[in-house]
């Protein structure tokens, strides 16, 4: 994936944010293809690695097919992101939330999934949430 | 926050009257935030039939009342042909950091969409 230049943006961003780490989570709820979401969201995590920020992703619903191995776009002619989450470690993101019940209710188990996840029930994955400063959903 | 487009969806309208509540009861607004098809609250280019609420230039004028920072995402409104030209004034473009930004600054991030 690639990202325009100078997408940082904010005169002054380094002195006014420099020394706050805010726990900001990601969450993805969406099929990653269909719709934009999963694609917008990942562009917004990758901006906020650059952030030194505290950094997790959820996945739930159809979010958990975003990490769903073997994916390929070529037949629908849209470009497959998924190998961007292999990517994430080197941002050192790292945090990867995936709800169980969303696993199992479509049939996949951790192993089909193309990174190292955390998966936990829906209540841990609520209790993370809550432990959050910023929460973002898209 | 807002990710969808005026119109089609609620959630533009939904973030402008909250806005409109959150500064009625004092609160402070650093950033308000358009992303996914949210970019198309920020064309110039909208035309509603008259006995419609112009939810373009409603925002620029709320901006305009109470100084407010509408920042549209260059990136996804590139994706979506939005650029200066048909930029509504009391909108700028700018970069997802602008979005980070605000979560790391403001005491809450609100997120209109679906």
């Amino acid at each position: 994936m690639s990202e325009q230049g100078g997408e940082k943006g904010g005169m002054d961003l380094e002195e006014e944010t420099s020394g706050v780490v805010k726990k900001f989570m990601f969450v993805n709820r969406k099929a990653p293809h269909g719709t934009i979401y999963a694609l917008e969201a990942l562009e917004v995590v990758l901006i906020s690695a650059a952030f030194d920020q505290d950094v997790s992703l959820a996945f739930l619903d159809d979010g958990v097919y975003q990490l769903a191995k073997g994916q390929d776009t070529k037949p629908i002619e849209v470009k497959n992101f998924s190998p961007t989450y292999r990517a994430l470690e080197g941002y050192d993101i790292e945090k990867l939330y995936v709800e169980r019940e969303s696993l199992e209710a479509r049939g996949l188990t951790e192993d089909q999934l193309i990174v190292p996840v955390e998966v936990m029930s829906g209540e841990e994955l609520a209790r993370r949430m809550e432990e959050q400063d910023v929460v973002i959903g898209c | 926050m807002i990710n969808e487009g005026p119109y089609s969806h609620q959630a533009s309208d939904t973030a402008y009257q909250f806005a409109k509540a959150a500064l009625a009861k004092g609160h402070q607004i650093h950033r308000v935030f358009f992303y996914n098809d949210g970019v198309n609250n920020a064309t110039k280019l909208t035309e509603p039939p008259q006995d419609d609420r112009h939810i373009v230039n409603r925002w620029a004028k709320l901006a305009e009342e109470h100084g407010l920072d509408l920042v549209v995402c260059v990136a996804a409104g590139l994706r979506r042909g939005l650029v200066e030209e048909n930029l509504a004034p009391g909108f700028r473009i700018s970069g997802l950091g602008q979005l980070v930004e605000s979560g790391i600054q403001a005491d809450r991030l609100v997120v209109f969409g679906d």
